[in-house]
């Protein structure tokens, strides 16, 4: 079987499904509750302590 | 450790931030570039493809050197009016001893794929020196300097050593020949065995190039670089046939 | 001795070393050239005394200016950044409009040395590498102290990194014009001067991570992501694409490691992620900064950029075969790239849309603030240029596109329109800061940067979107009698009013990044230009009471 026919065989079978549930998770994943106060934590980083380290 | 832990590891750690974006950004150029060489091997060679020859890679040389891929493509696309303007589409074979490649990328003047044969060798002089005499149109640079350059090649053997080295097929034999047969393509009424440069150089034109027979310009490598390209190849040969029809569905 | 009279006096006895080099190698017989070496060996022995009877690292050390302690953030190598890039963005602005010139006026051509073959990667390379590549030094490094809340790793090395890069950009530059190329394009620098950047490059990388790894914060802010991920894909891109066999270890010319269908791949790789690592995730790293801190409010969705970052790196990878479509690269290549750039859209407006938003609830800032303005402008190019780019990847509009004077149209909304106005934004924040000035020289300035840019990139991609159409429709134009219309000559006249309307927009262009350089000038000369803010309704204390009614004390309706 060639190279292509595999690659064919995976993308037609259930692996897709699994790619496809691994990719919404990969992008659901920031967005899970628990990470609220940490991501809000690192976009208000850059405000901190704003004296150019003099 | 839960999950959440474990992200927020990868926020905080440069190394593994640094391999997780390697291992992302290296997976597209592994599944596309890496097959090709593989598969490249699996392609028939053309009936008629050869090296270029020490004077052409000398004008080839020239050309990269002028920056002519900036203007000017080597590629002609398999649609119905490049193949009326230019000739027949270019197969991957053509440009197999090309490092670097000279597909280009934009078309301010024509395709020159198959520019090989099309033109008088005193058009492509006169075009090069003046292109606005010939083709009032033109935005061409001029390139008459090129005519008053001597061809100073330091050490062509080297060059085709350095090729060998990547993978073009030159014989011992060539690389020894190297000056000789460079000087000899431009001026063959000089002395040297012209049959015999032929035979390891099928279809290499030999004659002055550039109107000056007791001089070895620049211009002579360039218009010998100019008139062979695209000429190599016999489309009616069964090989080259063969070659289609791997290439079909472009 | 003082370190004056030593460094004259070991210049003198190296001249005097210089000169004895230059007659042995022209001496005419043995004898002479002999004589020349004695005068040599002395002038060497001579030159040794001289430098050794002084200490050279304290002058070393204040010349470089190595940061004082620790309690200051290393800020001069970030200062010297700015200035090249403000001069190299000069440099290759001018040479743009040059050369658009020259496709206007071929009479502009000067062989052999400022032929359009030659000057073209000057260009090219002047305004990605020495403008766009300084501009992301010096701001890695000021975003990186700033987020990490330390000092630059290894000062030495950053100093080493900036006049290294200095050299190889000069390098480039000067081998285009002398004919030193290996025609790959944005690859162009032959193989020693690849070496050199190779190195300067891992140098690159050691400050930064370095920088990283002494944090102060526990969190990696999200631009030191994008910068990493510029400085990792580069290094590979840089290295693959340009591995090569020199012809001689004392000569330029050397001879690529693939040849046809292979290079042209690793090169198409290679180009577009230069676009896509360099131009575009590097850029994306000074937008997550520096937007925030002008508009002074957090980037609108941290989430979203973590998404944003991790597709974008994945998928800008694949998307090089879409620049060799119909070519004989292999079919499935050319569809695997073409449907990877489609999916790319989604990332990068994406991105777009998360810079865009974080001017919510602030959008009166457009209005009153003029680099605001700026980066607005640069995201909204940023998002066109995204669009146009999977457009013309479908490879039904990529066989009227490819080849034609479209692609630079869209190079050049995307480089002028997102990395020019977003670097001359970054630029606008940094200098008063850096020099410690209240603000720049003139708001108003900024103000008129900003339009003559903003006109100039509507007359640069216009018109090269016209020729571009026009130029593939004409190049496929069959008559009634079934033959082609136009030869090839007819399409290249044709385009030539479009040309001129080019060359008037780089022009514009240009003259706004000339008022920007005015600008920095005067700031950091400490001159403040006394002008009305750009908004404020005017307010007069004088008129600010009641009318009362007495004859006296009446004043005329205004």
């Amino acid at each position: 079987m060639s190279v292509y026919e595999t690659l064919r065989h995976f993308a037609d079978s259930y692996a897709l499904v699994v790619m496809l549930a691994i990719f919404v998770t990969l992008c659901a994943w920031p967005f899970r509750p628990g990470a609220t106060r940490h991501n809000r934590a690192a976009a208000h980083s850059i405000f901190k302590d704003e004296n150019d380290g003099e | 450790m839960s999950m959440t832990e474990r992200h927020k590891k990868l926020e905080r750690n440069i190394t593994l931030l640094s391999v997780a974006t390697f291992v992302a950004v290296a997976i597209g150029g592994l599944v596309e570039i890496a097959p090709l060489f593989w598969i490249d091997n699996t392609i028939e060679e053309v009936e008629g493809m050869r090296p270029y020859t020490p004077l052409e890679q000398a004008g080839r040389d020239i050309y990269i050197r002028e920056g002519c891929y900036s203007c000017h493509s080597q590629m002609v696309r398999p649609f119905r009016d490049e193949v009326e303007r230019y000739g027949h589409y270019s197969l991957a074979a053509e440009s197999m001893y090309d490092h670097p490649f000279q597909w280009g990328s934009k078309r301010t003047g024509p395709d020159l794929a198959r520019v090989g044969g099309r033109y008088s060798d005193e058009w492509h002089v006169q075009h090069l020196e003046n292109p606005q005499s010939v083709v009032p149109e033109s935005v061409m640079p001029q390139y008459g300097f090129l005519l008053e350059s001597e061809l100073e090649v330091h050490d062509p053997a080297a060059n085709l050593v350095a090729l060998r080295r990547v993978g073009v097929p030159y014989s011992d034999r060539d690389i020894a020949q190297a000056r000789e047969d460079m000087i000899l393509q431009a001026n063959p009424d000089a002395g040297g065995d012209v049959d015999e440069f032929l035979s390891r150089y099928p279809k290499a034109q030999v004659r002055d190039f550039d109107g000056q027979p007791q001089q070895l310009t620049e211009m002579d490598a360039l218009v010998a670089y100019l008139q062979m390209l695209g000429t190599l190849v016999d489309f009616g040969s069964a090989a080259a046939q063969e070659e289609l029809a791997e290439e079909t569905g472009r | 001795m003082h370190a004056e009279a030593a460094i004259g006096r070991t210049g003198l006895w190296f001249a005097v070393l210089i000169v004895s080099i230059l007659v042995f190698m022209t001496a005419a017989d043995s004898g002479f050239a002999a004589h020349a070496v004695i005068v040599g060996i002395t002038a060497f022995a001579l030159m040794a005394m001289s430098a050794a009877r002084f200490d050279p690292l304290g002058k070393a050390q204040g010349f470089f200016k190595m940061p004082e302690g620790p309690s200051k953030y290393d800020d001069d190598v970030i200062r010297w950044g700015v200035i090249a890039t403000m001069f190299w963005g000069m440099a290759g602005l001018l040479v743009g409009v040059f050369i658009a010139s020259q496709l206007a006026f071929p009479q502009l051509n000067f062989e052999p040395y400022l032929n359009f073959g030659r000057v073209r990667p000057l260009h090219t390379s002047a305004v990605i590498f020495a403008f766009g590549g300084n501009a992301l030094i010096a701001t890695s490094f000021y975003v990186v102290q700033r987020t990490c809340r330390t000092q630059l790793a290894f000062p030495a090395l950053a100093r080493f990194v900036f006049w290294g890069y200095q050299m190889f950009i000069v390098l480039a530059a000067t081998g285009y014009l002398l004919g030193i190329t290996q025609s790959k394009e944005y690859a162009e620098p032959e193989w020693y001067v690849d070496l050199w950047l190779t190195i300067v490059w891992i140098a690159y990388g050691a400050v930064f991570i370095g920088t990283i790894i002494r944090r102060h914060e526990p969190h990696i802010y999200v631009a030191n992501w994008f910068y990493l991920a510029f400085i990792v894909t580069i290094a590979m891109l840089h290295v693959v694409n340009n591995l090569a066999i020199p012809v001689s270890f004392v000569g330029s010319r050397s001879y690529s490691a693939f040849s046809g269908v292979q290079d042209a791949l690793t090169q198409w790789w290679y180009g577009h992620n230069a676009v896509g690592f360099f131009l575009t995730a590097g850029f994306l790293a000074m937008m997550y900064y520096f937007v925030p801190k002008q508009a002074e409010r957090p980037v609108y969705s941290y989430r979203l950029s973590i998404i944003h970052f991790w597709s974008l790196i994945f998928l800008y990878i694949w998307a090089g075969p879409h620049h060799l479509h119909y070519t004989a690269l292999p079919d499935w290549a050319q569809t695997l790239g073409m449907v990877f750039s489609v999916m790319l859209w989604m990332p990068s407006w994406g991105g777009m849309i998360n810079g865009l938003m974080t001017l919510n609830g602030a959008w009166d800032k457009v209005r009153t603030d003029p680099i605001i303005r700026m980066m607005v402008m640069a995201l909204a190019f940023y998002g066109m240029s995204t669009f146009e780019g999977p457009m013309l990847s479908i490879k039904s509009v990529n066989s009227l596109s490819h080849y034609t004077d479209w692609t630079i149209g869209h190079v050049h909304s995307g480089a002028l329109g997102w990395n020019g106005m977003i670097t001359f934004a970054c630029m606008y924040y940094l200098v008063p800061r850096l020099w410690k000035r209240e603000r720049m020289y003139s708001l108003r300035m900024i103000n008129w940067h900003f339009w003559l840019a903003t006109i100039g990139i509507v007359f640069y991609a216009a018109s090269m979107w016209v020729a571009g159409v026009t130029q593939g429709l004409m190049w496929r134009e069959y008559g009634a009698d079934g033959y082609l219309v136009n030869s090839f000559a007819d399409t290249v006249a044709a385009l030539h009013p479009m040309y001129l309307m080019r060359a008037f927009g780089g022009l514009l262009y240009l003259s706004g990044a000339a008022i920007m350089s005015f600008n920095v000038w005067m700031t950091l000369a400490g001159r403040l230009r006394e002008e009305a803010p750009m908004s404020d309704a005017p307010y007069d204390p004088q008129a600010d009471h009641p009318i009362v009614q007495s004859a006296a004390t009446a004043v005329p309706a205004e």
